[in-house]
């Protein structure tokens, strides 16, 4: 089977404190930040890899970013996908998700034939959870959000998706777009032979020009949303938490209050 | 001289480093705790194919060297001492094997090692022979279509863990070290079990084990190299585990280091951080020195090796001093910790029981001493 993952990199946010925004355009300032493939993206590889493991076939990792995203999918090579492609372009520049779902659904039109696009449920830095989703649109084929489990035989798949507080078991036929939660696996990390032969295969870049695209449909032009202000939130005090008997926390609940002068 | 990394050095140390910090540190000690095997940890690095780093590409290892080993076991090593000597230990039998292995031999038992599928031990050790390593009690006897062998090793790192063992035996007693020999051994050959488990001040979860031949017939060739010639492949197997052991302690020293460089900077007392006062200064600027003398005695034992240059002068000195740096470094982090540092809510006491090891196993600090004396005056 063909399984294409759309990955995305981002900064890392366990150096979030070191994440500054530039308030004239509104975008994060990433020079000296270092960046990590979204961490949900890593266990789309991982479910691409094992599928394939058990399956056979072949895993295309789809990026879209600046230059230097080449670097997350050199990782994914390292951690065994087949082939890397990266969509790079000045004309992709300030894609929303809308744009951003477009651009990628024609970039899969181009490898053809698949049965299966991955991707993480969103990503660690926008957060928003609307680009797989916008992929499978732009491609007319079904989409399974949250996945925590994957099973796939012939040309059904079987995906248990998480809910708030139970899981649902939805089934479709191939193709279909599916995102991924954190639960559904543990990433592996490169080995050494991987991250060696990464470094030596060749990442596809693919421009503006190597796609069919519309161009009011990319970059600036083809996206509708406009961000008013980006900020990092005052971080609040602690709240605090009483605990004991229900009787005894409540007297202590409305002491406090009391204390407060709220009551 | 050239001290700079090469990008794959980069890249994989890179690697390493992550997999150590996430996985390897925040378990070290649970497993010194519990004391049982870090099998999840010898996973891991099997998957990242480091068990294969000095091993030919043609036996399905990397081929990197002994520099680029030494580098990835020092990470380890700080992050987990149990699973560096581990790792280190597993090197006593894939040297030897690429050093005096048949073609046959090393196609036969270097590609599991490689990949981690196996894991190797070497055993010379007896009760009645340590530093003197050619009193060896155990016996071989080369008969029609076998050897049999009989005896006991203690402490044996990684027994009973390990699958391909290098042991040394006696083929002829009156003869003393001239009559040593090198087997390889499988686990599971009939005639060869495991007795006790030795309990240690430190690294409880380490593997030193006792080892029993009793009638334990091997196949003819799983000689390892020539009859009677097994002391120069327990020699060489030593010199080069020197690195081994010697990167571990400056693994162990470098941990305690930094837990005492960051906490002198936390602690307050007379109202400023413990690091302001003098003292601490010049005790932290001595522990940074120290290390890094050893790192770079070691790392010039590795590039001698890889250069195949005579190493076993330097790989002693490397092994001497950083394991007396990490007994004197280990021992002041405690001192720089004061009563916390006695406590086992810290790690600094594991690192200063953990170091004393290093000063024992694989020719003790006196035998160090004897080698180098003994080379420097033929120079």
């Amino acid at each position: 089977m063909r399984i294409i993952v759309c990955i995305k990199q981002v900064p890392d946010t366990e150096e979030l404190g070191k994440v500054r925004i530039n308030s004239q355009t509104n975008t994060l300032i990433r020079e000296g930040v270092p960046s990590i493939i979204n961490p949900f993206d890593e266990n789309a590889i991982e479910e691409a890899l094992r599928l394939k493991e058990k399956k056979g076939g072949r895993v295309i990792a789809l990026s879209m970013g600046p230059p230097q995203a080449e670097e997350a999918l050199r990782k994914a090579l390292a951690m065994g996908v087949d082939e890397a492609v990266l969509l790079s372009d000045k004309a992709f520049a300030g894609s929303d998700t809308l744009a951003t779902s477009y651009t990628l659904a024609m970039a899969i039109k181009k490898i053809g034939e698949f049965d299966l696009v991955l991707s993480g449920k969103q990503a660690i830095d926008g957060d928003t959870a609307q680009v797989g989703p916008g992929v499978a649109e732009w491609l007319g084929i079904p989409q399974i959000t949250y996945a925590r489990k994957i099973e796939i035989d012939d040309s059904k798949i079987r995906v248990e998706r998480v809910l708030e507080d139970s899981f649902e078991v939805v089934e479709t036929p191939l193709p279909v777009l599916v995102t991924v939660t954190k639960d559904i696996n543990d990433p592996r990390y490169p080995s050494l032979k991987g991250l060696l032969k990464a470094k030596r295969e060749k990442v596809s870049i693919w421009t503006c020009q190597d796609l069919s695209l519309e161009k009011e449909k990319i970059g600036l032009d083809g996206s509708p949303t406009q961000v008013i202000e980006i900020f990092i939130p005052q971080s609040l005090q602690k709240g605090e938490i009483l605990s004991g008997e229900t009787s005894q926390v409540a007297d202590k609940l409305i002491k406090e209050m009391k204390k407060m002068k709220l009551i | 001289m050239d001290f700079t990394l090469s990008d794959d050095q980069k890249m994989i140390l890179g690697l390493v480093e992550e997999v150590c910090e996430k996985e390897f540190a925040p378990r070290a000690d649970e497993v010194s705790t519990k004391g049982e095997f870090p099998a999840e940890n010898i996973k891991k690095l099997a998957e990242l194919d480091l068990f294969g780093i000095t091993i030919p590409e043609k036996y399905g290892g990397l081929g990197m060297g002994y520099l680029t080993w030494a580098l990835i076991s020092e990470k380890i090593s700080r992050a987990c001492a149990t699973t560096g000597l581990i790792f280190g230990a597993n090197l006593l039998c894939t040297y030897p094997l690429l050093q005096f292995g048949s073609e046959e031999q090393k196609n036969k038992f270097l590609p599991p090692l490689a990949k981690g599928e196996s894991l190797g031990a070497f055993a010379l050790t007896e009760p009645e022979a340590g530093s003197d390593a050619g009193n060896v009690q155990m016996t071989a006897k080369k008969e029609e279509n076998h050897y049999v062998l009989d005896g006991n090793k203690i402490f044996i790192t990684n027994g009973e863990v390990a699958d391909t063992y290098i042991v040394i035996a006696n083929m002829d007693k009156s003869r003393g070290a001239r009559g040593l020999t090198a087997f390889i051994v499988e686990k599971g050959n009939s005639g060869f079990a495991f007795g006790q488990h030795f309990e240690k001040m430190g690294l409880s979860a380490l593997p030193n084990v006792e080892l029993i031949f009793d009638n334990c017939k091997i196949p003819l060739e799983n000689l390892l190299f020539k009859e009677k010639r097994g002391f120069r492949v327990a020699m060489r197997t030593f010199a080069a585990g020197r690195i081994g052991v010697g990167i571990g302690a400056l693994g162990v020293a470098e941990a305690a280091f930094e837990k005492a460089k960051e906490y002198s900077k936390q602690r307050i007392q007379f109202g400023k951080s413990i690091s302001s006062f003098q003292a601490i200064q010049h005790t932290l600027a001595d522990m940074a020195t120290q290390i890094e003398a050893a790192k770079y005695l070691l790392y010039r034992a590795a590039w001698l090796l890889d250069e195949g240059e005579p190493f076993e002068k330097i790989s002693s000195m490397g092994k001497l001093y950083a394991s007396e740096v990490a007994m004197r470094v280990t021992t002041k982090a405690v001192q720089v910790f004061g009563g916390y540092g006695y406590t086992k809510d810290y790690p600094v006491e594991r690192y200063m029981r953990e170091a004393k090891l290093f000063e024992i196993i694989e020719g003790t600090s006196e035998i160090q001493r004897g080698v180098i004396a003994s080379l420097i005056l033929k120079e």
